[in-house]
């Protein structure tokens, strides 16, 4: 047995994400960077997840989790983090999830500076209900309820999350694993708002249809799109064309969390301690 | 504690802390505001949390987080709050999760009539969330009330399990009186699990009240929490079987204990011909046209539904056997009068009002004289 393999509840095996499906690459890097953190143990650690494809990684994995509403998934994880301070709250969505219907909840996660992990599985696309566009799903992309390509300009996650007020924003993909497991780890340790953004493939609702080929080959069209973020901000604009998009860590800051203030307010008020 | 006076909104608050809850999420509206307001400056005090969320479906999130983490929880709103929380109320419902939620009614629909009384979200609180579910929803009269009845709130949110609706009106919530309040009340603690993970525990196996005792996060235990239908381990199963016991065991966790829920204040019955059906600040004004009644020789008896759902329905029954006639005074367009209907065994009249007024003694004096020559 591997080492991480402990952090999955065998008897929920094998997940029920389709051939080819990126989400358990991530869902793996988030145990492995889970065990590189010794500070997250797995009775000191909660999985709280939303409603969608990669919502369904919380039942895998052998934690406390917390299976909640379509876009719910921050509220709860910020009353469990304020509940019990002590406790490792790690947060996991979708692109529908955390960016149309949890929008509000994100943005304001992300201004409270709650310590909480998000790390949002975007697949470009509703996957559970069968392929739907999302506001990550890229301009001019077909989806089921958008027959004639997209025409709503998407969100860019991490610029948002950073406009917001996160401490810790960056992006990576399932095809570069060892750097989705360093960012994830990265952001387990940020004491603060860390929200990573990682790509995956969705052969089936998006790649198809769309014609992007076999799991494989949408990996290969990650590999040769991600540019690392060094390297992007040394590109002139010119160069940013077609589908090149950066990844890499985008923002990093020392900030006070959510806890640690309202520990002054606590203070203030001449409270007792928790 | 000395005599204060207090508001029905502050009594709230004060019944929340003494009653241990620790953690309010809410979001501005009137006429509830002065509950958060109150608890902004209570809760640190004694080392709780108060946080004021970007609306009102995450203040239901966040007080339900805090719940699974161990918290005691209540969230406060009015009408147009309360519907957007719906979602998140049926989340409660079905993964079992203690919390109270006070609603202090406005006039609706919509944004209606900010903030004049009414008691229009009676049915919304039994059935505002989708599905088959089961709540408890209680109603004060009064100031001390308010605090006697947020205690019994969070203590049956706890003890079953499940939401609980403090179903109060703007009359109530605004309404300043004198009150000596407690300083300790009997406070029913958080359910723990009665073995180990080692010993086979499962979250939702129910213990002999059909309530299942769930552990916090954080206790080593390793569960699953989702508003999936599940089975006792708490994963989702998608069998017929499990699906009908689960929606049977939620409702008869509460039915069961439904002559120990309901409380039905009475007056005046030993000799009522005819009697008034009220709840909540509407009680207030069908007393007094009670006793205005009485005193004009009319046998007049007082019924104060204290508990709203689940509905009296064994009370009203009785004591429709021995009367003639009941009234039910709603300050909403008729709600309350279609549960008495249901199970009434004498005539039924209604006394509606909903022109954003409370109602006036004379009023439902007036309804009652009617009743009176009606049933003769």
């Amino acid at each position: 047995m591997r080492s991480y393999e402990k952090f999955f509840r065998r008897n929920r095996l094998p997940h029920r994400w389709f051939p080819g499906c990126g989400n358990g690459i991530v869902m793996k890097a988030i145990v492995q960077a889970i065990e590189k953190n010794p500070a997250f143990t797995q009775d000191n650690t909660v999985i709280v997840s939303g409603i969608g494809c990669s919502s369904r990684a919380s039942g895998y994995m052998d934690f406390d989790t917390l299976h909640t509403a379509h876009g719910r998934a921050i509220p709860f994880a910020t009353g469990i983090k304020l509940a019990r301070p002590e406790l490792n709250v790690v947060v996991i969505t979708g692109d529908g999830d955390c960016t149309a219907i949890g929008g509000n909840h994100f943005i304001h996660g992300c201004r409270r500076n709650v310590d909480l992990t998000v790390v949002l599985f975007n697949n470009n696309i509703y996957g559970m209900t069968g392929g739907q566009a999302s506001p990550m799903t890229p301009l001019g992309k077909k989806a089921t309820t958008a027959p004639y390509g997209s025409v709503d300009r998407p969100f860019d996650a991490c610029k948002l999350a950073e406009a917001a007020g996160a401490t810790y924003v960056a992006r990576s993909t399932a095809f570069h694993v060892q750097h989705l497991v360093k960012t994830i780890e990265d952001g387990l340790s940020n004491r603060g708002f860390s929200f990573i953004e990682a790509l995956v493939q969705c052969p089936t609702a998006y790649g198809r249809r769309n014609k992007m080929g076999d799991p494989a080959k949408m990996m290969a069209w990650m590999r040769d799109n991600a540019v690392m973020k060094t390297a992007w901000d040394k590109l002139p604009d010119d160069k940013k064309i077609g589908e090149k998009f950066p990844i890499g860590l985008f923002y990093r800051a020392q900030e006070q969390d959510y806890d640690a203030a309202y520990q002054q307010v606590i203070d203030i008020a001449g409270g007792a301690a928790k | 504690m000395s005599a204060r006076l207090m508001q029905g909104n502050e009594a709230i608050a004060e019944g929340a802390l003494v009653a241990g809850v620790r953690f309010f999420g809410g979001y501005p509206i009137t006429p509830s505001t002065e509950i958060a307001e109150s608890l902004a400056k209570m809760l640190p005090k004694v080392g709780g949390t108060f946080i004021q969320m970007e609306d009102e479906i995450a203040s239901m999130g966040v007080v339900l987080g805090a719940s699974l983490a161990g918290r005691k929880v209540l969230t406060a709103s009015s009408g147009p709050g309360i519907s957007l929380k719906q979602e998140l109320i049926g989340y409660a419902s079905a993964a079992e999760i203690p919390v109270v939620i006070v609603n202090v009614q406005r006039v609706g629909p919509s944004t209606g009539q900010p903030t004049a009384p009414s008691q229009g979200d009676v049915m919304q609180a039994r059935w505002g969330t989708h599905g088959d579910h089961s709540i408890i929803v209680l109603s004060p009269w009064s100031v001390r009330e308010a605090f006697e009845v947020t205690v019994r709130a969070v203590n049956y949110a706890e003890r079953f399990r499940t939401p609980v609706i403090l179903l109060t009106d703007e009359i109530v919530g605004h309404l300043r009186e004198n009150v000596e309040l407690p300083d300790k009340v009997k406070v029913y603690p958080r359910r723990a699990p009665k073995i180990s993970r080692a010993e086979g525990y499962e979250p939702y196996t129910p213990d002999e009240d059909l309530v299942p005792n769930i552990a916090n996060f954080g206790e080593g235990y390793h569960i699953h929490v989702t508003g999936l239908i599940h089975d006792e381990t708490g994963f989702p199963s998608g069998s017929p079987k499990v699906t009908r016991e689960a929606i049977k065991r939620m409702h008869e966790k509460i039915s069961r204990a439904e002559d120990e829920i309901v409380d039905v204040h009475r007056e005046f019955m030993d000799d009522a011909e005819v009697a008034v059906v009220s709840f909540g600040g509407t009680s207030r004004t069908a007393y007094e046209a009670v006793l205005n009644a009485r005193k004009r020789g009319l046998k007049v008896g007082f019924i104060r539904l204290v508990t709203i759902f689940p509905f009296a329905d064994k009370i009203i029954r009785e004591l429709s056997k021995n009367l003639r006639g009941l009234l039910v005074a709603d300050l909403n367009f008729g709600q309350i009068v279609n549960e008495v209907e249901r199970v009434a065994e004498c005539p039924v009249k209604l006394c509606a009002k909903y022109d954003m007024t409370i109602f006036e003694p004379e009023e439902i004096e007036k309804s009652i004289d009617e009743l009176v020559a009606e049933v003769k």
